[in-house]
Formats: C-alpha cells, sequence, structure tokens
C-alpha cells in the first residue's frame, strides 16, 4: 500500500484526471500548491515594482492506492502531466503504514479498494 | 448663444460619461466570465478599445461617420478634429465638442464588445491593431449609414441609439472574429466556466446605468425622445429579465445568475434602436418576446464548434436585429413624432427595417472576417498553446489578477540591468 503523489502544472490538472480515469484509478484527492523546482521565474511588473516571482502555482494529487495500482497510477501522472518544459512536476510514492474508511471502518486494502456501489 | 442649448449640452455631457462608463463595466462583466487566469487580459481588451478608438475617432473615424452625405462613407472634412468646436452640429442644440466625444463613446464601446468573441487566446497586440483598423473601416461607415447622413437614414430607416452601428456591428463582426481566430484549444475538451459571477453581475449592472445614458443621450436633448428612450430602458431589460427567469426555470428549475445578468444586456440592446420610437407598452413587449431568439441561440451555440466565447452573436447581434425590426411593426408615430410602423399603417417602414437588418449584418461580418485575415497574414493573432495554458495574463502583460505575493523577490533597479530578463517564460 502506496501514497502516491504527483505534483503537476494547474493547466495539465485535467489531463491527469482524465489519465487517471483512463487508468481505473478511482479514489483521490488534490489540493492547490505553490512551489519551486527548477524553473526559470517569472518576471512580473506592478506599476513599477518588478519582482522575480519565486513560486509557481501547481496543483498536488495524492492517491492512495494498493500495491498493484502503483505503477498505473504513477504512469497515469506522467502522462498526464508532462509537457515536455521543465516545472512538469514531480512524483514521490511513500509507504503507507494504515488506511481507514470512515463510514464502514474498513482498513488497509479494502479501504484504498474504490466501493462498487 | 449661437443656437446652444444649456440644459440639453448640461444633459449631454452627463451622457457621455455615463457611456464612457459602459466600457470598463463590459470589461469586468467580460471578466467575470473567463478563468481566472485570462482575467486582466480580458478586462485590458475593453481599456485598450478606449485607448484605441479614442485617437482614430479624434483622427479620422468622426470625419469619415459625420462629414457630409456621401452614401456609403462620410468625407475628410473633420479629419483630426478639424471645424470641431463650440458651434453646434447641424440639427442638434450642443456643441459639436461633446457631439463628437458622445459619439466617440459609442465607439469605443462597440469595439470592446467585439473582444469577447476572442478573449483567452488572442494576442494583445494583434487586438490593437485590429481594433484601431476596425474602429475606422467598420464602425465609421455604419455609423455613416446608420446615424451621419448615410444611405440608411436617408431612406427613413430608424435607428435610435445604435441597432445597426452598434449592436449588429459588434455582433456578427464577433462571429466573423470567432472563425477567424480559431476556438480555444481547450474548447469543447474541458468545462470552461466563468470565474467570478459576482463581476458578471455588477459589470452588467454597472453597463445597465451607463445604458440610460447611451440610449437617453441618442435624442442629443432633453427632448421627448430622449426622455421616452430612458424610460424605455428600464421597462424592457427588466421585462427582459422576467421572461428570462421563465426560461432558465423551464430549462434547467433554477433561476441563474449569470442568465441574468446576461438577460440584462439582452434587454437593452433590444431597446437600443428603439428606445425613442415605440411606446413604453411595446417597449415591454419588446423585452419579453426578444428575449427568446437570444436565449435560443446561447443554448444552441454552445452545442457548435464555434467558440464564439463569450456569445456577443447571441446577447447583441442577434438582439440588435431583433429590435431594428421590431420598430418597423409596432413604431408609433403619435409617441415618436417621426413615423409609423406596419402596425399603425406604415408598411414602408417595415422595409426599411428589414434592409438595415440584411445589409449590416453582411457588411459587419465580411468586412471583419476580411480584415482579421490580412491581420492574419501580417502577424499571428493568436498565443501559442503554452501561452494559452498558462494564461494571457502572465505572458501577455507580465501581470495576474489574483497574486498573493508569496515567493516573490523585490528585483532593484541595479539587479534590473544584470537579469537577463525572462519575461514570463517558465521554460
Amino acid at each position: 500500500m502506496k501514497l502516491v503523489i504527483g505534483i503537476v502544472r494547474p493547466e495539465q490538472s485535467n489531463q491527469v484526471l482524465e489519465a487517471l480515469h483512463r487508468a481505473e484509478v478511482r479514489g483521490f484527492s488534490i489540493s492547490r500548491v505553490q512551489g519551486h523546482g527548477g524553473e526559470m521565474d517569472r518576471v512580473e511588473t506592478y506599476r513599477g515594482t518588478t519582482v522575480q516571482m519565486g513560486l509557481s502555482e501547481k496543483v498536488r494529487f495524492e492517491v492512495a492506492v494498493s500495491d498493484g495500482f502503483v505503477d498505473r497510477t504513477v504512469e497515469a501522472l506522467c502522462e498526464g502531466g508532462r509537457t515536455g518544459e521543465v516545472g512538469d512536476g514531480k512524483i514521490f510514492v511513500v509507504p503507507l503504514d494504515h488506511a481507514v474508511r470512515i463510514r464502514t471502518g474498513d482498513t488497509d486494502e479494502g479501504a484504498v479498494t474504490p466501493v462498487s456501489k | 448663444m449661437n443656437g446652444v442649448d444649456t440644459g440639453d449640452t448640461a444633459w449631454m455631457l452627463v451622457a457621455t460619461a455615463l457611456v464612457l462608463l459602459m466600457t470598463p463595466a463590459l470589461g469586468l462583466f467580460y471578466a467575470g466570465l473567463v478563468r481566472s487566469k485570462n482575467t486582466l487580459n480580458t478586462f485590458m481588451m475593453s481599456i485598450a478599445a478606449i485607448a484605441v478608438a479614442t485617437v482614430t475617432w479624434a483622427a479620422v473615424g468622426y470625419s469619415l461617420a459625420f462629414d457630409g452625405s456621401g452614401d456609403l462613407i462620410g468625407g475628410f472634412g473633420n479629419a483630426f478634429m478639424s471645424g470641431v468646436d463650440f458651434v453646434p452640429r447641424e440639427g442638434t442644440t450642443i456643441p459639436e465638442l461633446v457631439f463628437f466625444a458622445f459619439q466617440a463613446t459609442f465607439c469605443i464601446i462597440t469595439t470592446a464588445l467585439i473582444s469577447g468573441a476572442v478573449v483567452e487566446r488572442m494576442r494583445f497586440g494583434a487586438f490593437l491593431v485590429f481594433a484601431a483598423l476596425w474602429s475606422v473601416l467598420v464602425y465609421s461607415v455604419m455609423a455613416h449609414w446608420a446615424f451621419g447622413g448615410g444611405w440608411l437614414i436617408e431612406r427613413g430607416t430608424l435607428d435610435f441609439a445604435g441597432g445597426v452601428p452598434v449592436e449588429m456591428a459588434s455582433g456578427f463582426s464577433a462571429l466573423a472574429a470567432a472563425l477567424v481566430v480559431g476556438a480555444r484549444k481547450d474548447y469543447g475538451r474541458q468545462a470552461l466556466l466563468p470565474h467570478n459571477a459576482v463581476y458578471v453581475l455588477l459589470g452588467a449592472g454597472l453597463l445597465w446605468f451607463g445604458w440610460f445614458g447611451f440610449n437617453g443621450g441618442s435624442g442629443f436633448s432633453t427632448g421627448e425622445a430622449s426622455v421616452l428612450a430612458f424610460t424605455n430602458t428600464l421597462l424592457c431589460p427588466a421585462t427582459t429579465l422576467v421572461v428570462w427567469f421563465a426560461l432558465d426555470v423551464i430549462r434547467g428549475r433554477k433561476v441563474t445568475a449569470i442568465g441574468a445578468a446576461t438577460a440584462i444586456i439582452v434587454g437593452c440592446v433590444l431597446i437600443t434602436p428603439a428606445g425613442g420610437f415605440v411606446s413604453p407598452g411595446w417597449a415591454m413587449a419588446l423585452g419579453a418576446l426578444g428575449a427568446i431568439p437570444s436565449w435560443g441561440i446561447i443554448a444552441y451555440r454552445t452545442r457548435t464548434r464555434v467558440d464564439e466565447t463569450l456569445d456577443v452573436l447571441a446577447a447583441h447581434g442577434m438582439a440588435g436585429f431583433f429590435g431594428i425590426l421590431f420598430i418597423g411593426f409596432f413604431a408609433q408615430e403619435t409617441w415618436n413624432g417621426v413615423s409609423d410602423g406596419l402596425l399603425y399603417g406604415n408598411a414602408e417602414q417595415l422595409l426599411d427595417q428589414a434592409l438595415a437588418a440584411l445589409a449590416a449584418p453582411v457588411y459587419a461580418f465580411v468586412a471583419t472576417f476580411v480584415l482579421l485575415k490580412v491581420i492574419g497574414a501580417v502577424m499571428p493573432l493568436r498565443g501559442t498553446d503554452k501561452e494559452e495554458a498558462m494564461g494571457m495574463d502572465v505572458n501577455q502583460h507580465g501581470e495576474e489578477a489574483y497574486v498573493t505575493g508569496e515567493g516573490a523577490i523585490l528585483l532593484l533597479p541595479d539587479d534590473h540591468d544584470k537579469v537577463a530578463v525572462p519575461v514570463a517564460d517558465p521554460g
């Protein structure tokens, strides 16, 4: 059981959602974050004040999956998030100790496997 | 004093300012309808219209619209505001300077309206060039036809405040612009939603407010026609709103806010050509009936591949068309002192109106189509896919509407020379 964290461009998030859907990954959450990787900074000017914008808007996907789903989740994030330019983002896969579905009390594999109805 | 009426002049000074307010109001309305990453670019297109169209209007636009009585276009007698001074223009009681400024605000808002068809993808520079040329080649020509002594006004076509040069011109030009510039890359694939419905409602409200100057000032006086148009500008959009609520309920069981904002615009457009020519009762009927075709086009358009993004055709082109024709049926000499429509025994008026309703869309569409093709041959009309994905605010203007300031590092003037400024290029 792993937690897959994908940080992607906001403008790619719809493609990522489509790719996850195709990979039959149904449960995830997303949040808007700001971050900095290796990309060059944007320079913006507001009434004479010129600033270098060190942080870029990103969207962070968090997907908890059973082991058999890890690869296809990572592939979906890559496929949906990639433009080929610097700044496409990163994927982190981290071990997950325990999961509980609040409604039923299901734990672990049962909690991260979508219910069919 | 040389035929100037102080009361008329005082009202027209106010009316001019009211109409100018409509353009930033339109910017706000449009900005709310786009995604947040395009807020400033969308707003700036309206601001740009104030900049560009005022200059072209002073240079040649006003002259081509209002100098002389050529059938198709005016002359250069008033070019660079030559002869535009304190003496009233013939047939008015206000200094020609005021008349010039009032008409300038019409040219500005009409130019700004078309931006609704090309937001979220057109390059700002290309839009500036387009706005400059369009304001002269299309607006001035059509203003001459309907207002300035051209063939429509000469044959008796009634157009109180701009069904021809403002509403049909912008609406059908917008359709041409959407076709030439092309759809947004995500159009039809993703839901592209309005990012701030409050802007949309506030923008529509301010547009309505300004429209009292637009219609109420188009009699160039405080006379009966102006008063009638003023009150009709209250009645007609209100009935459009009521009918729009009903249509929304029938289709989706809920009255929508963005639908209401759209209805305000449609109602104001409907009464624009007819304001000083139809009775208050018929103005309300116009608002009610005219809502239906515009509502229908909006419902239908989203199912097509044509990304006429903010529905300028439905709200302005269609409603202007409907309003112009409505005059042909329901104009009443007892109210307007000029002419009756078909219902009151004057079939000829309907013919005059129908000619305008035919000629205006054709000229606006064809001229804009050709103009944009020519501009497109010289410079790219739209940003790259990557720029479009980033949003036009950052890459066209180097600013963001909702900047947080987190992670922003102040560049001092000294750094400026050292850093090769990678303006808005994340790659």
